[in-house]
C-alpha cells in the first residue's frame, strides 16, 4: 500500500490523526496533514483506507500497488 | 447480508457508504442512484475554491475514475428518485426506472430554502450543486453589486469568496453578528470584524422578506424594516431543508429529515446517512440531524456496518469547519448549548486561539481559530457525552 496526501485539499480536520495516529499527523502552525508513513504495514491498511474514505477534504489517496 | 444494496444519493454520504461496504468485505451488488449527472463531487469547495475560480470543477471530484471503477458499483446518474415504497424497498426514478434492493440507503441531502419572489428572476442564485456554483461564478462580472442573504456558514463563506474577487458585497441576515447562533457573541463578533475589515458591508439584525425585480431581473433585497438593498446579483443562502419530498407516501416517517433509530435505520432494511438523516444519538439521548461534511462520511460508515449486522449505535462528536478570508475555523462538539466561553490557548489579538465552550462546568465544544491541530487536541475533553446528556435532561 502507498499513501499520498494533497496538502491543498486538506482542511485540517484531523480526522485521519484520530483514526491512524501512527500514519498521519498535523502541522502545528496550520493543521495541514503530515504523512508519517507513506507505506504503512499490513496492520494499518484497513484503518488507513477508512481514513482516506472519510477524509472531509478528500485529500488522502491510497494505492494498493507498490 | 448477501442481497443487493441500493444507495439513493451519489454525493459524499452515498459514496462513503459504498466504500465502507467494500472495505467491510461486502461482495454483493451495489447500485448508486444520483439526481445530478456528475460523478460524485465534494460540496465544501463549491463556496470557496470553485466559486472563487481557483479550482476547476474536476478538482472537486471526490474520486478518480479508476477509484470509482474499483468499487464495482453501478452508478445511475442524472435520474432523481421520485417515489418510494418502504414495504417493498422499491424506488422509482424520474426516467421511469424501478429499483429494488434488500437494503436501501437514503442519502439525498438538502434542498436550499428560497425567498418569495425568487422564482424565474435572473441574477438570483442558490448554492448547493456544482452547476449552482458555476452559474454564480459566471454571473460575477466586475462591479456588480452582490447581496448575500444568509448569515450562517454558507452565506458568510460566499460573501468572503465574492469579496475576494473584488466585487462589492453586502451580507444580510437576522442575527446580530454572522454565525451568532452557532459561535456565540465572542467569536461571531470577531468574524463580523473580519468581514468588515475586508470590505463586506454587514446589514445584520433584520430579516430579509423578499426579492425585488424589474424586467425579469433582480434589483434588490427587501428587509423587514422596509429598506431595500440594491442588488445586481442576489445569493440566497439562508438555510436548506432535507430532501424528503420524494418520500411522501413511502411509509417512512419524515419530520425534519428521515427519522431513524440509533442505528440510523428508518425501517426494516432502510437506512439514512448524511444531511437528510435525523437519528437518535444515544450519547445525547436526542434526535439529531447534522448538516456537515464529516457527518456525511462517518454516518455512512456506521450505516454500512449496520447493514452488515454490526448493530452499533452512531454517536459522533459533531464537527465542522469554515474558511473565510484568512480565518480557518474548526468546531468540535456542540457550541450553542454552552453558557461559558473562555480562551484556553492563543489569543484573539494574535489571530490564533482555541475557545472552550462549557455549560454547568461540562465542556460541550471547542472552537479553533487558525489553530486546527490544537482544537482537535482539545476535543478529548468532549469525547464523553454522558454528562452533556444529563444536563440536557435537566
Amino acid at each position: 500500500m502507498k499513501v499520498t496526501v494533497d496538502e491543498e485539499k486538506c482542511c485540517g480536520a484531523g480526522t485521519c490523526v484520530l483514526l491512524a495516529p501512527d500514519v498521519f499527523d498535523q502541522r502545528e502552525e496550520d493543521g495541514i496533514v503530515i504523512l508519517l508513513d507513506e507505506r504503512p504495514g499490513e496492520a494499518q491498511h484497513k484503518i488507513v483506507r477508512e481514513a482516506a474514505s472519510v477524509c472531509p477534504g478528500a485529500a488522502i489517496s491510497v494505492s494498493e500497488q507498490g | 447480508m448477501t442481497g443487493d444494496v441500493l444507495v439513493v444519493g451519489a454525493s459524499a454520504a452515498g459514496l462513503a457508504t459504498v466504500e465502507a461496504l467494500r472495505r467491510k468485505e461486502y461482495r454483493g451488488r451495489v447500485t448508486v442512484l444520483g439526481a445530478e449527472p456528475h460523478l460524485p463531487y465534494d460540496r465544501p469547495p463549491l463556496s470557496k475554491q470553485v466559486l472563487g475560480g481557483s479550482w476547476t470543477p474536476g478538482q472537486a471530484q471526490l474520486r478518480s475514475p479508476d477509484a470509482l471503477a474499483a468499487l464495482s458499483a453501478e452508478f445511475v446518474l442524472g435520474d432523481p428518485a421520485v417515489r418510494m415504497d418502504a414495504g417493498t424497498r422499491t424506488v422509482h426514478t424520474a426516467s421511469g426506472c424501478t429499483l429494488s434492493a434488500d437494503a436501501v440507503v437514503l442519502a439525498t441531502g438538502l434542498r436550499p430554502r428560497t425567498l418569495p419572489g425568487q422564482d424565474g428572476l435572473a441574477g438570483v442564485h442558490v448554492l448547493r450543486t456544482l452547476d449552482d456554483a458555476l452559474a454564480l461564478h459566471a454571473d460575477l462580472a466586475p462591479g456588480k453589486r452582490v447581496v448575500v442573504v444568509g448569515d450562517g456558514v454558507l452565506g458568510t463563506e460566499v460573501a468572503a469568496t465574492v469579496r475576494g474577487l473584488g466585487l462589492p458585497v453586502t451580507l444580510a441576515g437576522p442575527q446580530p453578528a454572522p454565525l451568532a447562533a452557532q459561535f456565540g457573541p465572542l467569536v461571531s463578533e470577531l468574524l463580523a470584524g473580519l468581514h468588515a475589515a475586508r470590505g463586506v458591508e454587514l446589514r445584520l439584525g433584520a430579516a430579509v422578506t423578499r426579492l425585488t425585480g424589474a424586467d425579469g431581473r433582480v434589483t434588490g433585497v427587501r428587509l423587514a424594516t422596509g429598506e431595500v438593498l440594491p442588488a445586481d446579483v442576489a445569493v440566497v443562502a439562508f438555510g436548506a431543508a432535507p430532501e424528503t419530498g420524494w418520500l411522501a407516501g413511502s411509509g417512512l416517517l419524515c419530520d425534519n429529515g428521515v427519522v431513524c433509530d440509533s442505528r440510523c435505520r428508518a425501517a426494516e432494511g432502510i437506512y439514512a446517512a448524511g444531511d437528510v438523516a435525523r437519528w437518535h444519538h444515544e450519547g445525547l439521548d436526542t434526535l439529531l440531524r447534522l448538516e456537515n461534511r464529516t457527518n456525511a462520511t462517518e454516518q455512512a460508515v456506521a450505516v454500512a456496518g449496520n447493514i452488515l449486522g454490526e448493530d452499533r449505535p452512531y454517536t459522533p462528536v459533531p464537527y465542522f469547519w469554515t474558511h473565510q478570508f484568512d480565518a480557518r475555523i474548526h468546531v468540535h462538539g456542540l457550541l450553542p448549548a454552552a453558557t461559558d466561553v473562555s480562551i484556553v490557548e492563543g489569543s484573539p489579538e494574535s489571530g490564533r486561539f482555541v475557545a472552550r465552550y462549557r455549560r454547568g462546568g461540562v465542556v460541550t465544544g471547542v472552537l479553533g481559530w487558525n489553530m486546527p491541530k490544537q482544537a482537535r487536541q482539545w476535543r478529548v475533553e468532549i469525547d464523553d457525552f454522558a454528562p452533556l446528556s444529563r444536563i440536557s435532561r435537566g
